[in-house]
């Protein structure tokens, strides 16, 4: 399992998938580099392009920046693909600062740690280290972290300057088929949204089984990856993801997101990509 | 919400009727019939026993009136409407706590219910200029059990450190006792009554499980973001150095103590009844003696 090609297939951006670093992963703006240069990757050999002349530039660069050359992170810390303050006035600069830089951050490097004590679990792809961490509702204490890992990733990705609005094409017509019309739907998610107590996520998922979108709400760290249902958007309730900008007023802070901050395109994105793996409607086969 | 009339607006429509009292285990409820009725629940939004400002610069003016005056007094208003017109209308604070809890299948009003109380319980645990070491009695116990005050400071760290997601950490009091209504501990010793830190996630206290709660910290994040970010040690950290009540904490363990004591008192007396129902010696023919053809048809009396 964990030296099937998938690990090296980078089938989506919101997949992290393992990659070993050589020089650290904060070398380059938190981003991963395996993205850029697989290294040591057996199956990659005869396409590794002659790197020599680069990595002496990098170990000059690291020299200069006193890095030490045998860091490796088993998992990395992605940030948005937007601007900490494109968001604003949504949502801060300083909210996206601490959420991401702190918050997140603490959460990927808390992941390498366990990882790097003990790395039994060590090969995963994130969405499989979820599901193996899960442990079927006992979860192990790597859980809580490499979920919420995965969570903000996902969390970012759904969101984008400009964003709110209404979705369009597929995605419309598959809300419109399982909630009536969008206004019910956004109606649903935003009380969903209130009537969380404590902390945790509420999602817009496809159901594997059913076959339709549904609203679901999960505490604390859980995901829908957990029980196999596809996720299109997700929406953070903890506190610390919107008490620096509206305290306690969680109203506002779901309604902005619905108006303001959710990034339909990605959520129409994944739906498409779902449609491999679920099929939603009957094949259209003309009638001779 | 000026912090001078916090105190008149406590007491201003209260009859003489109503007790508003100061100690932690008696009933919260008043009943308003001679005041103005605006709302017909009544479980009171309790101010903290000092100004809002009073607890800076560990914990800022602007964190108690969001806290206290929005959180806070939103579950009181939210659990008011709840139980209106309903059985629960007229308990107590703690009797609507247990009774929701449903022993774990929790009902709608816990959530606000067990909230109210744990925030009240929260201000009353701080107070301006607090923080140092406990003294006295619980002192005693917490070098017996914890081995010495570090080892608690320690371990309440650790337990609110770790609590992931809402919740609270606490310092309790526990008494050797089994959730079932005969359970007797055959031999009853102070050793068997502990201090214990636990944690617990969202609104969840330890008086469902039947603890004796003495000291509590809330890790929501809404307690410590405007203050600390997402620095929760730090707030930990001030918490125990600077706001921390230990006379309170004292207080608590010996009305605590007091009601451990009446509740062996009362197992025993019930004990005393009990023993008295023994075989009589004249029943002890059906017992111990004849044989099974001796075995009479009409029945003895008992």
């Amino acid at each position: 399992m964990s030296w099937s090609i998938s690990n090296y297939l980078i089938s989506s951006s919101n997949e992290l998938s393992r990659c070993k670093l050589p020089y650290g992963s904060e070398g380059q703006r938190g981003k991963c580099q395996a993205l850029n240069r697989p290294t040591n990757i057996s199956a990659y050999n005869s396409l590794k392009t002659p790197s020599f002349k680069f990595d002496q530039v990098q170990k000059r660069k690291d020299h200069v920046l006193k890095k030490p050359r045998n860091i490796s992170a088993y998992y990395s810390l992605k940030p948005p693909n937007y601007k900490f303050d494109a968001l604003e006035p949504y949502m801060s600069q300083r909210t996206l600062e601490v959420h991401w830089g702190q918050h997140h951050r603490g959460y990927v490097e808390r992941l390498n740690e366990y990882l790097a004590k003990d790395d039994i679990l060590y090969g995963h792809t994130l969405d499989e280290l979820i599901r193996v961490t899960y442990n079927n509702g006992n979860p192990l204490p790597e859980f809580n972290v490499a979920a919420q890992a995965w969570n903000h990733d996902f969390f970012w990705e759904s969101m984008q300057p400009g964003g709110g609005n209404l979705p369009i094409l597929g995605l419309l017509q598959q809300i419109e088929k399982d909630f009536g019309s969008f206004s019910n739907f956004r109606e649903e998610f935003i009380e969903t949204a209130l009537t969380l107590f404590g902390s945790g996520w509420v999602w817009l998922v496809l159901k594997r089984n059913e076959r339709r979108l549904a609203i679901a709400t999960t505490t604390n760290a859980v995901t829908p990856l957990v029980w196999d249902d596809i996720p299109l958007l997700s929406l953070d309730m903890w506190e610390h993801a919107y008490y620096l900008d509206y305290k306690n007023d969680r109203a506002r802070y779901a309604n902005v997101f619905m108006d303001h901050l959710v990034s339909w395109n990605v959520a129409l994105g994944r739906m498409a990509r779902a449609q491999s793996f679920v099929n939603l409607g009957e094949p259209k086969i003309p009638v001779a | 919400m000026a912090s001078a009339s916090y105190l008149t607006s406590a007491f201003v429509y209260a009859p003489e009727s109503c007790r508003l009292s100061q100690t932690l285990q008696t009933q919260r409820r008043c009943t308003r019939k001679s005041g103005p009725a605006r709302i017909l629940a009544s479980i009171d939004l309790k101010p903290p026993p000092y100004a809002l400002n009073a607890l800076e610069p560990h914990m800022s003016k602007e964190t108690l009136e969001y806290h206290w005056g929005k959180h806070h007094r939103g579950y009181v208003n939210n659990l008011n409407k709840q139980i209106e017109g309903t059985e629960l209308d007229e308990m107590s604070l703690e009797s609507i706590i247990s009774a929701s809890y449903n022993k774990g299948d929790i009902l709608p009003a816990f959530n606000n219910a067990a909230q109210v109380w744990n925030h009240e319980f929260f201000w009353e645990s701080m107070k301006p200029g607090g923080g140092g070491k406990p003294s006295g009695e619980l002192l005693e116990l917490i070098n017996r059990d914890f081995g010495s005050f570090e080892g608690l400071i320690h371990e309440f760290k650790l337990a609110a450190t770790n609590q992931f997601g809402s919740g609270w950490a606490w310092l309790i009091y526990k008494e050797h006792k089994l959730d079932v209504p005969n359970a007797r501990n055959p031999r009853p010793s102070e050793e068997d009554k502990k201090l214990v830190v636990v944690k617990s996630p969202n609104a969840i206290n330890p008086l469902v499980w039947e603890y004796h709660p003495l000291l509590t910290l809330d890790v929501w994040e809404h307690a410590y973001y405007l203050d600390y970010e997402n620095r929760r040690t730090d707030y930990i950290s001030t918490f125990l150095n600077k706001l921390v009540s230990w006379e309170t904490v004292s207080s608590r363990l010996e009305a605590a103590k007091v009601l451990v004591a009446e509740r062996e008192r009362e197992m025993e007396e019930i004990d005393a009844i009990d023993d008295m129902d023994t075989i009589e010696p004249d029943d002890a023919d059906m017992y111990f003696g004849g044989d099974a053809d001796d075995f009479p048809e009409d029945e003895e009396e008992e």
